[in-house]
């Protein structure tokens, strides 16, 4: 096997390192002969190759055209409609597209039919000598030595205690990124200031909602009075605030003790923040009364207090205890029981506290 | 070194321009030795190494289109109404940054083209990492040498991570808000500091009025600083140890097998850039991407059905939505101590992808200890010369596509008429059977394959050619292979598993045994390359209808 005869310059070493039997294998041919192609051979071939090229390099120059005048023959004036951007958009892409496939698929046809194709072999040079290597292990385990940290665990220790704690302060600047948490998360707007209890009113129009608006099978979106007119931080008190307001046959509803008088006739308020990560559970099925948070599919049965069906919520929806004053509109008799929203490390805490 | 005084090199005088160039340049920064070596290196060419160069190129695409939109946008999340040309829009509250992307869209000339070309290009910058790191796993191009550079590829996919869903969120439309939300709840679920996490990151309570301008810091600095470090270590690294090749005839671990750099490599990558380019640009002036002014200023009141994170993000979506919260009555999330503990949401978000990256980062080390293979390896493996290790990956890919598929639980369930519950529920089956499944299916193809090898490479190939025997019988001629195309079907190892082996106090302690479980369990089904005797054995036992060649159709047919 081993004088195979047709000269393979590749003396391999895989073949020989692949297993201990080494006669059972076929031997490596080398490099298979190089095949010329039609542009190689015949020179009109090659010419016609050439011209493709520049066919190719000439579609680019059009493309480039095509950019300049889209770009400064479309004008988007005040009264430019989506139609001419979307316009405008298409032809800056073919545009973009001709200039730059004009060049690459130009470059690419003329490596493949004119530049040498011949595959080459080369040597792979080891990534350093094993006299480099000794001497580096070497090098190492001297520098190490002559520290004599191995031998001197006092230093040693008490530098890897002033090294871990040194980022200490690194941590500390940080600590202004945002305020402490607090109670920020137990509290929404709903909470009555002054013993002013808060409308339920309309998002995002802030009307108020009277409870004869309310028909059964209706569902509303509500966030409290004066959330409008905050001047700081109206987005955070809506994250939390957002309220469905749905009516139902009362015969369908099923409060537990304590929870009776916390709707009006059949109409009840739940929060609108997904107890599973924040989502807005902005779906409602009017017939089998489910709540459905479009985000992960969290479902939540009205006729039950929003206990979870299905999904990857573990909690209820909190509810909000309503009422109708004197002039028929619907508001809050307090703030949530509980904290709203996704769980967090202190909430059971937070909960205790409102309820005691 | 001293080279570079014009005294020492009389002789020598460039004759062409270029070379005069070169020279100038050369005498003054030195630099011929780098061209020496690099402008005539030969590089193997494959069309799957083009993965790797197409990642590279939609980053840089990232940087010019993404250099194009910071010139107008404004990260500030300062409440203001919008006056721009997008009529549905008008006089609608929204925080600036809201504004200044709608401008970017609809009032900058060429901006929605440059957005959707930085959107595109981002979603193919992490596609084609994924890809190549797939074609990297499943050829094993990175067992020694080239552990090192696989770490670093993996960190570059989570930078790539990082840099797309920063970027994604910055618009602040309803849609990359409601992701944030979901972050923050994410956050918030982590025992003992969420809370302070996720006040520090939106510096107060959700959403605040900080993370846009923060996110926008890691966006365009942070993340591109290190991605780009990253890339310079990775390409040194690939320089170093040269370029893997496929297995072939001439091909071995001694040696490269391809084009030289200049001009045919260099041509081909260089035009390939543009090529990307062009694509991108096809892609983002005919395909709509995250149409920002259809979602609206982000509200944490409204929600749109249906909605989707970036592809890349998916998976993590899609475990939150496998999990269930509760167990009939038994909920998930727990208070033990006085204290929450999520477990619905810290499981399904940290578990999945923490698995994932941890065996993705030890894989090569994995493999490494398992096989007790500690040579270096240049040439590749086909995958199918892998079987447990194509499994392997087969296995991880299918259950992170059963993940991410989750992520559209609900679009699945619209477009194909089928219960929302019911993909919710086979998914959960496939999380766990799915990888099984897909490790068993995987093996026994790639047996197969290799059988099928083994087959060709002994009785050569069909040829679809009928011929009819004087006595009736109808047979397929086969062909008898070259000697090239035979030994890129035969020219690979088969390693059989390695025993335990004792110590060098002459112990087989309990690790090792477990390493020789392990190494049966990798090497145990496998097929052996056909060997010249076998060939013999073939052409002598029934040598007749394969050893015809296409042209010698007249020859005698006896059997």
């Amino acid at each position: 096997m081993g004088n195979h005869s047709d000269g393979s310059p590749n003396h391999s070493g895989t073949v020989a390192t692949a297993g201990q039997n080494e006669v059972e294998k076929f031997q490596d041919p080398g490099i298979p002969p190089h095949r010329l192609r039609l542009a190689d051979t015949d020179p009109r071939a090659a010419k016609r190759a050439e011209r493709q090229v520049a066919l190719l390099f000439g579609a680019s120059v059009v493309g480039t055209l095509i950019f300049l005048v889209a770009y400064f023959a479309i004008d988007l004036g005040a009264d430019s409609s989506i139609a001419t951007i979307r316009l405008q958009n298409t032809l800056l892409g073919i545009g973009t597209a001709f200039a730059m496939l004009g060049i690459g698929t130009g470059i690419v046809h003329w490596a493949k039919a004119l530049m040498p194709d011949h595959e080459v072999s080369e040597e792979r040079h080891a990534i350093r000598t094993e006299e480099d290597r000794q001497a580096a292990v070497r090098i190492v385990d001297d520098i190490v030595e002559e520290t004599g940290i191995k031998r001197r665990p006092l230093i040693r220790n008490t530098l890897l205690g002033a090294v871990a704690l040194a980022p200490l302060p690194a941590l500390a600047v940080f600590g202004d990124l945002g305020p402490r948490p607090d109670k920020k998360l137990a509290h929404t707007m709903w909470a009555p200031v002054d013993g002013k209890t808060k409308r339920l009113t309309r998002d995002p129009d802030g009307t108020p909602i009277k409870a004869a608006d309310v028909t059964i099978g209706s569902a509303f979106h509500v966030i409290p009075e004066g959330l409008n007119e905050l001047e700081e931080g109206k987005l955070n008190e809506k994250a939390k605030s957002v309220v469905l307001l749905m009516r139902l046959n009362p015969e369908s509803l099923n409060p537990s003790p304590g929870r009776e008088d916390w709707g009006y006739n059949g109409i009840v308020a739940y929060s609108k923040i997904c107890t599973h990560v924040g989502c807005p559970v902005a779906l409602y099925e009017q017939q089998t009364h489910h709540l459905l948070c479009p985000c992960h599919q969290s479902t939540f049965d009205l006729t039950q207090e929003c206990k979870v069906i299905f999904g990857p919520a573990s909690r209820p929806l909190p509810q909000l205890p309503i009422a109708v004053d004197d002039e028929g509109y619907l508001y809050a008799t307090s703030d949530f029981k509980e904290p709203v929203g996704p769980s967090y490390w202190e909430r059971d805490e937070h909960e205790r506290n409102i309820n005691s | 070194m001293s080279a570079t005084s014009t005294a020492d090199t009389p002789t020598f005088v460039a004759k062409t321009k270029g070379g005069r160039i070169t020279d100038f340049v050369d005498q003054r920064v030195g630099g011929s030795g780098i061209l020496r070596e690099f402008g005539r290196k030969v590089f193997p060419d494959h069309w799957s190494f083009m993965f790797g160069e197409v990642a590279l190129y939609s980053f840089v695409i990232l940087l010019l289109s993404g250099t194009f939109l910071t010139f107008f946008f404004d990260p500030s999340m300062a409440e203001t109404h919008y006056h721009g040309s997008y009529l549905p829009l008008k006089n609608v509250e929204m925080s600036v940054a809201y504004n200044s992307s709608l401008n970017i869209s609809f009032d900058v000339r060429g901006g929605l083209f440059m957005r959707q070309v930085h959107h595109w290009s981002a979603l193919l910058f992490v596609a084609s990492i994924a890809v190549h790191m797939l074609r990297v796993f499943f050829t094993g191009a990175f067992r020694k040498p080239r552990e090192m550079n696989w770490v670093v590829g993996s960190v570059l996919l989570i930078l790539a991570m990082a840099a797309g869903f920063t970027g994604y969120s910055l618009p602040d439309d309803l849609l990359s808000g409601n992701g944030l939300r979901i972050i923050d709840g994410v956050i918030k679920s982590i025992p003992v500091v969420g809370t302070y996490i996720s006040f520090f990151l939106f510096g107060g309570e959700f959403p605040g009025t900080a993370i846009i301008g923060r996110l926008y810091m890691l966006h365009i600095l942070l993340v591109p600083a290190l991605i780009l470090l990253m890339i310079a270590v990775h390409l040194f690294m690939v320089v170093v140890h040269k370029h893997t090749q496929y297995p072939g005839p001439g091909r071995n671990d001694g040696n490269v097998v391809g084009y030289p750099l200049g001009p045919v490599y260099a041509a081909k990558a260089g035009g390939f850039f543009f090529i990307v380019f062009g694509v991108i640009a096809l892609m983002a002036g005919f395909f709509t991407i995250n149409p920002i002014w259809n979602y609206g200023p982000y509200d944490p009141s409204p929600v749109s059905a249906g909605t989707q994170p970036d592809w890349y993000i998916g998976f993590v979506d899609g475990a939150l939505r496998l999990m269930p919260g509760t167990f009939g009555d038994w909920h998930v999330e727990q208070v033990w101590f006085g204290q929450v503990f999520s477990f619905n949401v810290l499981l399904p978000a940290l578990v999945p992808a923490g698995i994932l990256f941890t065996v993705m980062f030890a894989y090569p080390w994995i493999e490494r200890w398992i096989t007790k293979d500690d040579r270096e390896h240049h040439v590749l493996d086909r995958p199918r010369n892998a079987p447990t290790r194509t499994a392997i990956g087969v296995a991880g890919f299918i259950w992170y596509c059963v993940m991410w598929a989750a992520a559209g639980s609900d679009l699945i369930a619209t477009h194909f008429h089928v219960a929302l519950n019911d993909v919710t529920y086979w998914l959960r089956a496939l999380f766990f059977i799915g990888p099984i499944l897909g490790f068993i299916v995987a093996k026994r193809v790639a047996l197969a394959l290799q059988r099928k090898d083994r087959e060709i490479a002994l009785h050569g190939r069909e040829t679809g050619r009928i011929v009819r025997l004087p006595h009736g019988e109808f047979i397929e001629v086969h062909a008898p292979l070259d000697e090239y195309k035979r030994y890129k079907l035969v020219g690979f190892e088969s390693p059989s598993p390695i025993p335990a082996q004792p110590n060098e106090h002459g112990v087989v302690d309990r690790k090792e045994k477990r390493r020789a479980l392990l190494s049966k369990w990798f090497f145990e089904d496998r097929v052996a390359p056909a060997t010249p005797a076998e060939l013999a054995a073939a052409h002598g036992h029934h040598g007749a209808h394969e050893a015809i060649d296409a042209t010698a159709d007249q020859k005698t047919l006896s059997h």
